[in-house]
């Protein structure tokens, strides 16, 4: 059989008119066209989205498909509005009679209400959007002929909840049209294995098809007159060399890690921006105008630079962009390797990348990472069993569309990689919990949400509870942001959002930057922040807390590794000498053991515990450790954490680190410190939210009555106290531990030094410790004296105001 | 006690830290908001099952507050139950701990948006109390002075901590919802222009009340 035969010629003609021929990749994709699960993992720009679709086209050629055939999910609304304008273009060339549509949450309703009762061929869409198109009762109706599922980006989306939400969805649609078939679209993985388990049916086998990866990328790190600075993450001192580097290229994407450091360095980059070229900002906070308006002028080429965070990631045409920067160490080899595979959208030409370490020490990480790259060693971590708050949300989903049986439900749900191994007695407390609330104390049985019917299915007891189901479903968790528009009569523009934490420090007059304009805080109106614009004047920075991203466990391993050296020939000059120097004076840390220094410093005692293990755990162990010394009479004042280190400053030296790292000894102070923390409350507050207690949206809902709802740290304090063995404490535990604490590292980290400490009394602060006092992020050590702090500011400002003699 | 001591119409009055407003020279206390059975209303409104344990909480604290002070007189100050309805579906543990805690003093429920009808409790039972120079009613009256209320549970931030706070001016006193399962209004809040003066005091609960100028 001929190798182009695989096409139905109207297909095939098409090709030949363009003068294109199929790649490999594409090729083994429609071999594979009635295999169950095939994932294909391709760089970007190797036809990896038609690769997908060819199939699914060959198969509708001859117009005898009646109802959906297809179904693509994206993690982006953009992306599937983007492939819906892409794949029409050859469609229609073909004069094939194909009907694609898409589906997300900015469709209006009546298409949407019309895609439901006459869907198209192929229907382009997301997973929050799939999770309530299976939330209807006519779903099966909707469905009904689905042949394939094509899930693009898939390797982002199996890191999040999305993604496990999608594949319970998936798990459904199986059970609708038993012959579904899968393809998953990835970029470079670590582990490509894990992403295929996770996307077939389990026990499915799922081919892995690897597209030719392209010649390798040409990264380096940017070379600058200046040094960079000590500490901090703004990389100031580099816009000069990267204002060059705009100017000698098309179209640069700069990326940063997170959106406060994106907006400071717009900022800076238009003050430096002489010959006014055309530059935009793209963050997740933005206007989503805005950020349509930077994407559509990107896509047209009308922009020389975008500086952007993770938002600007996946997927998004991005044009003739041929240079990625990145701004700050990437912390994580896979991600950068992602990005960077996306600049240079011609297939087989190298992507050209420059890392631009903001401070010394990145210095040594952006060359670690530049190894790892080389060596093609990338970072990932397995990511654990399906979490059940997410499973929560499906079973209330599941019980919208109908009355279900809990058995078919879980053989359904344990279908799905994520969640096959997942005991019944843990799906039965999920059931429990979506029927009563799950409670040791059962109260007010007969408003239960769940119900068993005499035929043994469980329905909604309210079915208009389904509205308010529907209402809040989804996985992606917001911080409580508010929105800002600038100050009119009527209708002021949107500009984006922020923290509601930071909007309640903001007094009228002050200042700080949004989507690249300082403008002015006028007031809070209705929970909107209304400012005007305010040029000139320099701003308080906007806080986005976002996600920081902690070195990975890999990156920190190559980072100690380098530090065996004797001499550092790849590295600049200034942080060779800055390491030569920590050597001469202190030591370098090393991976089999615990470097500790102990120093007086400005009249105090401090301590630099060079953990290596990653912002969030380093940042867990500071707490820890000055909660440890407390207890010790070591009368700890504060610490401040990196990636690599933490430094504890306090009133008495530390002489003898061992007791403090007694690992039974942490772990007991983690789940005593652990329970009151808002780290915990925070976590507890989002699967809370996922797992349908807390509802963001309520029908009827007043805009301005918020006495009504009370916050979610109540309920986690009423749980705590009533019913502290409650499913959604033991699962705000698990994700507490797994993410910000990261406590996992911390016994990485004290198993890979097996009691091997080495505490250095120097005389004074050592060079790899000196950055730390710069940092910004100082934590004091809070207790007894919190509430001390709160008195004496009271008395202040009565003192002030005139009140305190007032007559009382 | 642990308390912040003021003075309005002549009264002697103390802000406590748990949410409750002591006068001691009529050895009564009086708490605002209790909204007992919020889960229940909850449930049965089609919302999700909160955890049902705010009215054991509630009252512990308030058995808590009524021991500490000794107070022979208790005036809740409306909203003590979420709704009528919640008030009817209370569990009966908790009704008898209500019934035990009012046979030895003298109860009164004030009349809130939320319980409009008397509890079938027993107690006192008013739209709104003299008592003394003082007039307590659930919701504020602008014209009136004097004037004890709650309804709008505010609240008020001081650095970065956001806590129940009773709001205080030389006319009224607003207090801070009681009950365990309620929210905030900040002190900022437009509702708050017209009811308290420039000077006015938020004085925030919390292991020790905290006094400030309320942030406007």
């Amino acid at each position: 059989m001929g190798r182009m035969s695989i096409l139905p010629p109207v297909i095939e003609n098409w090709f030949a008119s363009k003068g294109w021929s199929i790649h490999p990749h594409q090729h083994a994709m429609l071999e594979r066209a009635s295999q169950p699960c095939t994932l294909l993992i391709a760089p970007t720009g190797g036809g990896k989205t038609m690769a997908g679709f060819l199939p699914t086209l060959a198969e509708l050629a001859d117009g005898s498909h009646e109802g959906l055939h297809t179904l693509y999910i994206s993690p982006l609304k953009a992306l599937a509005a983007d492939i819906k304008r892409n794949l029409r273009t050859p469609v229609e060339e073909m004069g094939l009679p194909v009907r694609i549509d898409d589906r997300t949450g900015d469709t209006p309703s009546s298409r949407k209400k019309r895609q439901r009762a006459d869907p198209p061929h192929i229907l382009l869409t997301t997973p929050e959007s799939l999770a309530l198109l299976t939330s209807y009762e006519d779903a099966a109706r909707t469905f009904k002929g689905l042949k394939r599922v094509v899930v693009d980006e898939i390797h982002a989306l199996a890191e999040s909840k999305r993604g496990d939400q999608l594949m319970l969805a998936l798990a459904r649609l199986q059970t609708l049209c038993p012959d579904l078939r899968r393809i998953g679209l990835s970029a470079t993985v670590d582990d490509p294995q894990a992403i295929a388990s996770y996307l077939a049916r389990h026990p499915d086998p799922c081919d892995i098809v690897q597209a030719d990866p392209g010649p390798a990328p040409d990264i380096r790190m940017l070379e600058t007159a200046e040094p960079p600075p000590w500490a901090g993450g703004g990389a100031a001192y580099a816009i000069p060399a990267v204002m060059a580097q705009i100017k000698a290229h098309n179209t640069t994407l700069i990326f940063h890690n997170t959106r406060a450091q994106a907006e400071i360095f717009f900022h800076n980059l238009w003050l430096a921006n002489e010959d006014a070229l055309p530059i935009g900002i793209h963050h997740g906070s933005l206007d989503r105008v805005q950020r349509e308006r930077v994407e559509a002028a990107m896509v047209r080429g009308e922009l020389r630079a975008i500086v952007c965070t993770g938002s600007l990631d996946l997927g998004i045409d991005w044009g003739d962009v041929d240079l990625v920067i990145q701004i700050g160490a990437p912390k994580n080899v896979k991600r950068l390797v992602q990005r960077i595979g996306r600049a240079n959208h011609r297939y087989n030409a190298p992507s050209k990348a420059l890392l631009v370490p903001a401070n010394r020490f990145e210095v040594v990480e952006c060359r670690a990472a530049l190894e790892a790259v080389r060596a093609n060693d990338l970072d990932g971590a397995p990511r654990g069993p399906g979490p059940r708050d997410v499973l929560c949300q499906h079973i209330l989903i599941a019980a919208c569309a109908g009355p279900f049986d809990a058995d078919q439900l879980y053989a359904e749900i344990t279908q799905a990689g994520a969640y096959a191994s997942l005991p019944r007695a843990e799906f039965d407390a999920c059931l429990e919990f979506c029927a009563t609330g799950g409670y040791a104390l059962k109260a007010y049985d007969q408003w239960q949400r769940l119900r068993k019917r005499p035929d043994g299915k469980w329905q909604l007891r309210d079915p208009r509870a389904a509205a308010r189901i529907r209402m809040n479903l989804g996985t992606i968790q917001d911080t409580d942001l508010v929105k800002v528009r600038l100050k009119r009569t009527r209708g002021g523009k949107p500009l984006g959002e922020i923290e509601e934490a930071f909007a309640a420090t903001l007094t009228p007059g002050d200042t700080f930057l949004i989507g690249g304009q300082t403008v002015r805080y006028e007031g809070l109106r209705e929970m909107t922040v209304e400012v005007s614009r305010n040029p000139g004047k320099k701003p308080k920075i906007a806080v986005f807390s976002g996600t920081k991203f902690a070195t990975s466990t890999q990156l920190s391993a190559r980072i100690l590794e380098m530090f065996k050296q004797d001499s550092w020939p790849s590295l600049p000059r200034h942080t060779a000498e800055w390491l030569e120097l920590q050597r001469e004076v202190s030591e370098l840390p090393r991976a089999g053991s615990l470097l500790i220094e102990s120093f007086p410093h400005d009249g105090r005692a401090h301590a630099c515990v060079y953990g290596f293990a990653g912002r969030n755990a380093q940042q867990t162990l500071g707490l820890l450790l000055t909660k440890r010394m407390e207890e010790l009479g070591l009368d700890p004042l504060g610490f401040v954490s990196t990636d690599y280190a933490t430094l504890i400053w306090g009133l008495e030296e530390l002489t003898d680190p061992a007791p403090l790292f007694d690992i039974g000894a942490l772990r007991e102070g983690l789940e005593g410190w652990l329970a009151g923390n808002a780290v915990m409350k925070r976590a507890f507050r989002g699967a809370a939210t996922i797992a349908g207690l807390i509802e963001r949206n309520t029908p009827g809902q007043r805009k301005n009555g918020r006495q009504a709802t009370f916050s979610s740290d109540i309920l986690y304090d009423t749980l705590r106290k009533y019913d502290p063995d409650h499913l959604l404490m033991d699962i705000t535990r698990e994700e507490a531990l797994r993410g910000l604490v990261d406590f996992g590292r911390i016994e990485e980290m004290i198993a890979r030094i097996d009691g091997r400490i080495t505490l250095l009394q120097l005389q004074r602060i050592s060079p790899l410790a000196a950055p730390l006092l710069l940092e910004a992020g100082k934590v004091p050590v809070k207790g007894a004296a919190e509430e001390k702090l709160l008195l004496r500011e009271t008395e202040a400002l009565m003192q002030q105001s005139g009140l305190s003699a007032l007559p009382q | 006690m642990n308390g912040f001591d003021f003075t309005l119409a002549g009264a002697r009055l103390t802000a406590l830290g748990s949410g409750a407003l002591w006068w001691a020279e009529q050895r009564t206390l009086c708490v605002s908001d209790l909204h007992l059975g919020k889960s229940e209303r909850h449930a049965r409104r089609g919302g999700s099952a909160l955890p049902p344990y705010e009215t054991r909480d509630t009252l512990d604290r308030l058995e808590t507050a009524l021991e500490i002070t000794g107070a022979h007189t208790l005036i809740c100050l409306g909203d003590s139950f979420d709704d009528d309805a919640a008030c009817r579906a209370l569990p009966q543990a908790d009704l008898n701990r209500i019934t035990c805690l009012m046979q030895t003093r003298r109860w009164i429920w004030i009349e809130g948006n939320h319980d409009p009808a008397p509890p079938a409790l027993g107690g006192e039972h008013a739209a709104a109390l003299t008592l003394g120079p003082l007039t307590f009613r659930h919701i504020a009256d602008p014209q009136s002075s004097a004037e004890i209320s709650g309804h709008y549970h505010p609240k008020a931030r001081l650095r970065s901590t956001s806590r129940p706070a009773f709001l205080v001016d030389a006319a009224r006193v607003i207090l801070p919802a009681f009950g365990t399962y309620t929210g905030g209004l900040r002190s900022s809040d437009p509702a708050f222009a017209p009811l308290m003066a420039a000077d006015a005091l938020a004085i925030l609960t919390g292991p020790r009340p905290l006094p400030v100028p309320m942030p406007r």
